[in-house]
């Protein structure tokens, strides 16, 4: 968890459930694996807020890794990461269209 | 419990403390401990090799030496180096080990472990027995700890069969 | 092939339960997870990007019909019907679920397989030729020595939280399959001068951030010494290897920062304190897991078998894989035969569960039922009869795995890159994938002759770029991904490190890049010159400036 590198807003928390691996999503009331469903924090007491539930949610066995990410809504609104790594991780293997989100979810 | 050997939770007779008997002493405290007729007992960290402890072997009746990390391996190496040099004494793995290196430090000819509070509060000291009889034998002949190796044992079963 | 006896069995089945305990008291607090990770990566368990990966342990790229077909299995249920073997000779599979890792662990157990030391700061998985056993230009086997490496360093009590992991590899043939020199030990069997047969052992050879070529630290070990000269290293490793900067910390930094000759005298002075006898494993051992290497019952057949001649002639397409995908084997009559998994456009090393089944069940068939894992991600079906080739050949084209482009410009070795790891900082499949669409055609392939290509997606080097004959590295540059390219590496007994022949390029502009840098070879080449023979005669020269000009032509 990186809560001393400054995420640039809009962002949204990712990270993966312990033990199934699957990346999981911060909302407005748990974890989803939709990324649609992610909580957008606008401004910095949202994203402190989902910092702190992410320290409750390792603390609690729920995930691993969790980490706050800078995105863009796109036409739909939906989240999408600003760095390529973390579009990746949220859309699943690039040349396997088949898996990841991009297939359960039409992630794009 | 911090202080554990192969039987469980051990009374600790060792202080730190000046004045005290017997005493650990720092590794630059050494020499003026050795000049005394008192049990000695030593500390190091795992920087300290073997030529700078060998002289002293039949005075030191405790080598203490320092995991800084459970991460940190050199410390199984400086005891099992201090097993081939033919040191007797008692040798004692202090640092956050984990219950699952219990094992290793026995095999490399550590005799006990000194935990920091948080650890052995974790992980309670049938955790480390339990983890210490994970496997009823391994394959290094040179790291053992009383049972045979599986090696030894494929040997004594071609015997057998002979 | 080796088979547990009743002791290894016992102890992967208490390694299982080990792990399912480790497991349990993740969840239930009494360890930290920053004390489980090392655990989890030493029975093969890394955190990915989308998932868990598992990655088990094909010891020495040795795998039974029954493992294959385990395996197959185990990614039908537990993953996502495939599995990627890599440039370790292991199998990863990229999607299993935490809670189900004990479970699949015990499913490798059955069939005498671990995920042990397949991760982590300890010695990992060995590997060794895939052509071990049925090289004609084989020394000697080199499986029994690395069976007896793998016993020794599983769960070594000193050895098992190292500065850094450490990789072995074994070679029993002048000719180096297994990239020895790119490894923190290599071993070599050797012949000396009174024909002895014993051991080479280079030390400090790896990739990574900074790659090395292994240095010879004793030119000849006799066989019965080994185990002891191994801890001699290892030791002095552990004790003196740097653990300020986790990129300083493998050994080739060591031996680097010190001189080999210091090394080798550090190295040499504790071999020497050593009581052998209590380390080295004695000669009924030793003779004991030879015997599980024996040859299989092979036939007596004539050298070259008629039928199979007949049917070359016949078939243009089977004799152009039959060329390229076989290689000699020193039982008359009998080809070892590599199962290329570069299919054009295709994942490299990927094979899904049905093709694992299929390859299983031709093993049965052809090759007393064993397969070999290459570090070129290519599988191996060891002793083919000449005479079998063809049917072979036609069970591998139903199955979709009978592309002719062994060592040839498609087989290239790739890492996962950025679709699956979380270390990676660039994607390396889809670069793989979009070269061997552009080198597709066979004549083609064939006309370039053999060339490496080895992409890896971050400095790490899973994917061996530095030597490769072309390598590609990807990075990330200014938010994007960026590929650097090396020429003149080479992994072999002329092991070379590549060099960087300008700035990076992006992902487009690879394939014409690479095309550009064959060009220049196929213009300048000599009568029988190979690329990387071509590459040391020229110097980077010729190539740089057909790069160069290309980058030149991008911008403009």
């Amino acid at each position: 968890m990186s809560a001393q590198k400054k995420t640039p807003l809009p962002a949204i928390l990712l990270a993966n459930a312990l033990l199934d691996g699957d990346v999981v999503f911060r909302t407005a009331s748990g974890w989803s694996r939709d990324p649609r469903e992610a909580l957008v924090a606008e401004d910095e007491a949202t994203a402190n807020r989902l910092l702190d539930e992410a320290r409750a949610a390792f603390a609690r066995n729920e995930v691993v890794d969790a980490d706050l990410v800078d995105i863009t809504r796109d036409e739909a609104g939906v989240p999408v990461p600003n760095h390529f790594r973390e579009r990746f991780k949220v859309k699943g293997p690039s040349h396997r269209p088949d898996l990841g989100k991009q297939a359960e979810f039409g992630v794009r | 419990m911090s202080l554990l050997d192969r039987n469980g939770v051990k009374a600790e007779i060792w202080s730190r403390e000046a004045g005290a008997t017997p005493r650990i002493v720092p590794f630059a405290e050494l020499a003026e401990a050795l000049s005394g007729n008192q049990p000695v007992g030593v500390e190091i960290a795992n920087t300290v090799r073997l030529p700078e402890l060998e002289p002293h072997f039949d005075r030191l009746a405790l080598i203490a030496i320092i995991f800084p990390s459970f991460s940190d391996g050199r410390g199984f190496s400086i005891a099992k180096s201090l097993r081939n040099a033919g040191y007797r004494g008692t040798l004692r793995a202090v640092g956050p080990l984990i219950a699952d290196q219990f094992a290793y430090a026995l095999a490399c000819g550590f005799d006990e472990v000194e935990l920091p509070p948080d650890v052995a509060s974790r992980q309670p000291v049938e955790i480390w027995l339990a983890a210490a009889r994970a496997f009823r034998a391994t394959y290094q002949t040179s790291h053992q700890t009383g049972g045979q190796s599986i090696l030894e044992q494929r040997r004594a079963a071609r015997g057998i069969q002979r | 092939m080796y088979r547990y006896d009743e002791f290894d069995e016992a102890f992967v089945r208490e390694r299982v339960a080990q792990f399912a305990w480790q497991v349990k008291r993740r969840l239930d607090g009494s360890l930290t997870d920053d004390e489980f990770k090392p655990l989890r990566l030493k029975n093969g368990v890394y955190l990915q990007l989308h998932a868990y990966m598992l990655r088990i342990a094909i010891p020495y790229g040795t795998l039974s019909s029954r493992q294959l077909r385990q395996l197959a299995l185990i990614g039908e249920k537990y993953d996502r019907g495939y599995g990627h073997f890599t440039t370790r000779q292991n199998l990863q599979f990229n999607w299993p679920k935490l809670r189900d890792i004990p479970e699949i662990l015990g499913l490798l157990a059955d069939v005498e397989m671990h995920a042990i030391q397949t991760s982590g700061n300890c010695i990992r998985n060995v590997t060794a030729d895939q052509f071990a056993g049925v090289a004609a230009d084989e020394i000697e086997d080199p499986r029994p020595v690395a069976e007896l490496i793998r016993q020794w360093s599983t769960l070594h009590p000193e050895f098992d939280y190292l500065p850094r992991k450490f990789k072995i590899a074994v070679t029993g043939a002048p000719q180096d399959r297994a990239a020895i020199a790119a490894h923190d030990i290599g071993i070599g069997v050797v012949k000396n001068d009174a024909g002895a047969v014993g051991y080479r052992i280079l030390v400090g050879g790896g990739l990574g951030r900074t790659p090395m070529i292994g240095k010879v630290v004793r030119d000849f070990l006799p066989k019965a010494d080994l185990l002891a000269y191994l801890e001699a290293i290892l030791r002095v490793y552990n004790l003196e290897g740097r653990r300020d900067n986790k990129y300083k910390a493998r050994v080739k930094i060591l031996v680097h920062e010190i001189g080999i000759d210091e090394f080798r005298a550090r190295v040499e002075a504790e071999f020497a304190k050593l009581d052998g006898p209590t380390i080295n494993a004695d000669p009924e051992e030793v003779a004991r897991i030879a015997a599980y290497f024996a040859p299989p019952a092979y036939e007596k057949l004539p050298p070259v078998s008629r039928a199979y001649e007949a049917m070359k002639a016949a078939n243009p397409a089977f004799a152009a894989w039959a060329e390229i995908n076989t290689f000699p084997h020193r039982q008359p009559g009998y080809a070892a035969v590599t199962i290329s998994l570069k299919g054009i456009g295709e994942a490299p090393g990927d094979a899904t569960s049905d093709q694992m089944c299929a390859v299983a069940d031709l093993a049965d068939q052809y090759s007393f039922s064993e397969i070999r894992v290459t570090h070129a991600q290519n599988l191996v079906l060891p002793n083919v009869k000449q005479a079998d080739l063809f049917a072979l050949w036609q069970k591998l084209g139903a199955a979709g795995i009978a592309e002719a482009n062994v060592g040839l410009i498609t087989d290239i070795i790739s890492c996962p890159g950025l679709d699956y790891c979380a270390l990676a900082t660039a994607r390396s499949i889809p670069i793989a994938q979009d070269l061997a669409k552009r080198f597709a055609d066979l004549d083609q392939q064939r006309n370039i002759g053999p060339l490496n290509i080895k992409i890896s997606g971050c400095i790490n080097a899973c994917g061996h770029h530095h030597v490769g004959h072309i390598g590609i590295l990807g990075l990330e540059k200014r938010g994007a991904e960026s590929y650097q390219i090396t020429l003149g590496g080479d992994a072999t007994e002329n092991a070379a490190i590549g060099e960087i022949i300008g700035p990076g390029i992006t992902a487009e502009e690879v394939p014409d890049a690479i095309e550009r840098l064959v060009s220049v070879y196929l213009a300048e080449r000599q009568a029988g010159e190979t690329f990387i023979e071509a590459v040391r005669r020229l110097g980077l020269a010729p190539f740089k400036a057909a790069f160069t000009k290309e980058a030149a032509d991008v911008a403009a």
